[in-house]
C-alpha cells in the first residue's frame, strides 16, 4: 500500500511518500504507526506522539482503530490548520 | 444547486466569484461570504509569509462531502469554496465560501457551517515564515469546539435538487 506523509510528518520523516507492505498482524491504522516508529529513530520520532497524529484511507479521514485491509493509500498527518 | 469547489495556488476576484452564482439565478435572495485573509501576525508575532500545504484529491473531496452535507441541512441554491494552497503574503485571500439562498438564515449557517469544517476536517496545514524561521501553526481547541455545535444535525429539508 501507499503511505503518505504531510506537514511535520513529512518533515521528520524526510519523504513525502513511500510503498509498504506491513506485516500480518499489523491490522489497524493505530498498529501500523506503532510498527512504523519502531523501524527507525526517525519513524519513531515522526510517530513518537502518535495521539495528535491524524490518518485517513483513501481520502476519508479514519479512527487509529479503522482496519487497513484493502487500503490503496494511507496518510498520516498533523491536526488540521487550513480555512 | 450549482457548485463549486477550487482549490488553487493563483489568486481568484471574489466580486466575480459572487456575480457568477448570482447572474441568471433570479430566485436568490441572498447570499453570504466568507473570506479568509493572510494576517501579519501569528499569536502576536509578526509574520512575513505562510506557506499551505494540502492533500491533493482529499481535499477536493472533504470539502465536496462538507458541500454535500450542507446541501442536505439548508435549502441552498448555490455554494461555491475556493482554498488556496502555496505560499502567500499577508493581505492576500486564502479561503472564500459563498453560499446562496432565497433567504439569509440558511445562507448564514451553511456558511458558517462549511467554515467550521474547512478548519477542523479539510487536509490543509499553514506553516508560518517567521524573522525566527518557518514554523507549523498548531491547530486550535477553539476550532474543534466550533465545528461540534454542527454535531447534532437540525431536521432536514428536502434538499434541492
Amino acid at each position: 500500500m501507499r503511505l503518505l506523509y504531510f506537514a511535520w510528518v513529512r518533515e521528520r520523516l524526510g519523504k513525502a511518500e513511500e510503498q509498504i507492505e506491513p506485516p500480518a498482524g499489523v491490522g489497524t491504522v493505530g498498529e501500523l504507526m506503532a510498527w512504523l516508529a519502531e523501524r527507525d529513530e526517525q519513524y519513531a520520532h515522526a510517530f513518537e506522539n502518535a495521539k495528535v497524529i491524524r490518518a485517513a484511507i483513501d481520502h476519508r479521514h479514519v479512527r487509529p482503530d479503522a482496519a487497513i485491509a484493502g487500503a490503496h493509500e494511507i496518510a498520516f498527518f498533523p491536526p488540521m490548520t487550513g480555512g | 444547486m450549482t457548485t463549486t469547489v477550487r482549490l488553487q495556488r493563483e489568486a481568484f476576484d471574489v466580486a466575480a466569484e459572487v456575480e457568477r452564482m448570482t447572474r441568471g439565478h433570479s430566485d436568490v435572495g441572498a447570499v453570504v461570504t466568507f473570506t479568509g485573509l493572510c494576517r501579519d501576525d501569528e499569536n502576536g508575532k509578526p509574520i512575513a509569509a505562510l506557506t499551505l500545504e494540502h492533500y491533493p484529491g482529499m481535499a477536493e473531496a472533504e470539502i465536496s462531502r462538507h458541500v454535500e452535507e450542507a446541501n442536505a441541512r439548508w435549502p441552498l441554491l448555490g455554494v461555491t469554496v475556493i482554498h488556496r494552497y502555496g505560499r502567500l503574503v499577508p493581505g492576500d485571500v486564502i479561503v472564500l465560501v459563498a453560499t446562496a439562498s432565497s433567504h439569509r438564515e440558511a445562507a448564514f449557517a451553511a456558511a458558517s457551517f462549511l467554515m467550521d469544517y474547512l478548519k477542523t476536517r479539510a487536509p490543509f496545514w499553514k506553516q508560518v515564515e517567521t524573522v525566527g524561521g518557518r514554523t507549523w501553526v498548531e491547530a486550535k481547541a477553539s476550532d474543534d469546539q466550533a465545528a461540534g455545535r454542527w454535531s447534532v444535525p437540525p431536521p432536514r429539508h428536502e434538499a434541492a435538487k
